[in-house]
């Protein structure tokens, strides 16, 4: 049953029991103060999410407003190269050019349903930042968007394209400033704002529901990935899927109608940074350890104490310091391959998308483009890769490149 | 009887509880803190574990831990600082912080140490109620430490009597639902805890955030059994030449 949380004791890979838990890893690890806006939502996540009118909503903007479904594309020159079928899921063409938009539009709906008249939300890149700001200005609500101050610096064009759309954006100037200071700061407001507000938080981690309640929102690619490869292969299933994971969204929703096939090989790639054991990576499932991070048990970069460790990727979408407990389990179960991929790996692999088939992608897809160099593919394999995002915001980092290349 | 039964059942009003950050204003303040604190009236000490995310403090709080972390705080060095400090420390030590350090040094490690060198009590704002009563109430309980709950003005009736319930040593109530060191409308403050107070809860109530002034701590004196006082204490020694005097011109303000 699709529109129930199991009961099973562990849960499955796909669904959470009933107190949040994949596997070993989720919960709702929060203070007193968010409990009731919490609980709220996973008593009511469901119910809303599944509601006939919803549903129309909710597929009619999918539809109209960001342009879906996405198409599945057949890469014929990155094909040949790898000696193998590869279709990408173009997720960089919806409106605001990634992802993101498909969980903010669900949240920002299922907000109103509760009656909310405000929103809040992280941002690391600015990517989540702008499809909820986005979002918010369809609907006219109020938005309030948290990010570090060093992730303002950063990402001036995602900071400004907020600003237009209305949203207020707040530095978050604590701690180490970037995307998990943000989603403290945002979680504070929640806290002082307990009546009117929701907090959309953008990737599958977070206390129970969120992880659940964004891996539905975003398992809408791996839907159309089912018929759209019927179309093109004649078979529902592929060899393999392929997606960067930093807190796990986007591979959540590629992987999600396909967790329970268990023919077809999911492989999830981080983000190595300068190197796995460089001191400056955000490979979590490699450097991390149990632990809890914003309100769920997961595996978390962390230091010998207990301390959050800062992680380092060169693309701030996976920039962040744990992974969700969906991922987690994953690859506890073994149901996962995790890889990752270098800074440099990830900026080489975007050069040879944008040379090959003449898209310019995101730096955390990226990172999964990266990983075809890892695989090995046989000439019959069909592998999709979820191309996440698009480059637009990148072009400050591959112009660098290009410039050190033309010296 | 241990220490915070024995306090409640002499005193029970106008309790003071201070919070202290563990490492603060300097690594080896710690100590010459809770002796400051313990000469100069406070009643309970609530000494806090620093931690690099702390999602229930407010920025003053969060500020001293980092300056903390940065002077080399860790669970270990402060177990290593309070060894002896029953030696010289009477009053009730409760131990505050967040979950992920206390599971990264070993929960019942954490646990046994604590109550070995004489810690009464543990605040975790993070462990929610159901794994409190799966996995780790037993381990408390066998060592002997009572476990603090909070609840807020959100919270609802039957939640507080079951966090009540849960609860040993005092209920930790929020005065508002928000962020440590904010200002309250205290009229509101003192209907939620007139609400509480209906309830004829099992255990004494201490309410927590936004006490910073002899005002507010009478006022949520009335309707409770004390108050817990963080952030204006933390800003009062933070740049303090004489932790011992700041600490008794500040409990004097409050007090007297």
């Amino acid at each position: 049953m699709i529109n129930s949380i199991t009961s099973f004791n562990k849960g499955t890979y796909k669904q959470p029991n009933i107190f949040g838990y994949f596997g070993n890893f989720g919960g709702a690890y929060i203070p007193e103060m968010l409990h009731r806006n919490v609980e709220e939502l996973a008593t009511r996540y469901i119910d809303i999410m599944y509601e006939e009118f919803f549903q129309k909503d909710y597929h009619a903007l999918l539809k109209d407003y960001v342009g879906r479904p996405s198409p599945l594309y057949f890469a014929t020159r990155l094909s040949e190269k790898y000696k193998t079928k590869i279709y990408l899921k173009r997720e960089d063409l919806n409106h605001t050019g990634a992802h993101k938009i498909n969980n903010a539009i669900g949240q920002v709906l299922l907000a109103l349903r509760l009656g909310k008249k405000r929103i809040i939300a992280e941002t690391g890149a600015g990517q989540h930042g702008v499809a909820t700001a986005t979002v918010c200005a369809l609907k006219g609500v109020e938005c309030v968007v948290y990010m570090g101050v060093k992730d303002i610096e950063r990402q001036a064009p995602n900071v400004a394209r907020m600003k237009m759309l209305g949203a207020k954006v707040v530095p978050a100037t604590s701690g180490s400033q970037t995307l998990k200071d943000a989603t403290n700061e945002a979680i504070r407001d929640w806290i002082n704002n307990p009546n009117d507000t929701h907090y959309v938080i953008g990737s599958v981690v977070g206390p129970h529901p969120y992880p659940d309640m964004v891996a539905r929102f975003q398992s809408v690619i791996s839907e159309e990935m089912r018929w759209q490869l019927k179309e093109h292969t004649g078979n529902e299933l592929p060899s393999k899927i392929i997606a960067c994971v930093g807190g796990g969204s986007n591979a959540a929703g590629a992987f999600y109608h396909f967790l329970d096939d268990l023919s077809v090989e999911l492989i999830a790639v981080e983000a190595a940074g300068l190197g796995v054991h460089s001191g400056h990576s955000a490979a979590t499932t490699q450097l991390g350890k149990p632990g809890i991070l914003h309100g769920s048990k997961s595996l978390v970069m962390q230091t010998d104490d207990g301390q959050i460790i800062e992680p380092h990727s060169i693309s701030a979408g996976l920039d962040y310091p744990g992974i969700g407990p969906m991922h987690a389990h994953l690859f506890e179960s073994g149901r996962a391959k995790f890889l990752s991929a270098k800074d440099d790996e990830a900026l080489q692999a975007a050069f040879e998308l944008t040379k090959l088939e003449g898209i310019i992608p995101a730096l955390e897809s990226a990172h999964a483009l990266a990983a075809l160099k890892q695989i090995h593919f046989k000439p019959n394999d069909i592998t999709v890769l979820c191309l996440s995002g698009r480059g637009d915001k990148d072009l400050n980092t591959y112009m660098k490149v290009m410039n050190v290349n033309a010296e | 009887m241990n220490r915070l039964e024995t306090l409640f059942k002499t005193k029970d009003q106008e309790i003071i509880n201070v919070y202290c950050t563990a490492g603060f204003p300097e690594l080896e303040s710690t100590l010459p803190v809770m002796r400051s604190l313990q000469q100069s009236g406070a009643d309970i000490i609530e000494l806090g574990m620093p931690y690099s995310d702390p999602l229930a403090d407010g920025p003053v709080i969060q500020s001293s831990g980092s300056t903390a972390l940065r002077n080399g705080m860790t669970i270990a060095k402060l177990f290593e600082q309070l060894r002896d400090f029953r030696k010289e420390i009477a009053i009730p030590v409760i131990l505050m912080g967040y979950m992920n350090p206390v599971l990264q040094f070993g929960f019942e490690k954490f646990c046994k140490t604590a109550a070995a060198i004489g810690v009464d009590g543990l605040i975790l704002p993070d462990l929610p109620e159901r794994e409190f009563e799966t996995e780790y109430r037993a381990i408390i309980q066998k060592h002997g430490l009572d476990f603090i709950f909070l609840v807020t003005p959100e919270t609802s009736e039957e939640r507080v009597r079951k966090l009540d319930k849960l609860s040993t040593g005092f209920l930790y109530a929020v005065s508002s639902s928000s962020i440590t060191g904010k200002d309250k409308d205290f009229k509101a403050v003192e209907k939620y805890l007139q609400r509480l107070q209906n309830l004829k809860l099992k255990n004494p109530v201490l309410v927590g955030f936004g006490i910073k002034d002899r005002q507010t701590f009478q006022s949520a004196s009335k309707y409770a059994n004390g108050a817990i006082i963080g952030t204006a204490y933390i800003q009062a020694i933070e740049s303090s030449k004489n932790i011992e005097a700041t600490t008794k011109l500040f409990l004097e303000s409050v007090l007297k």
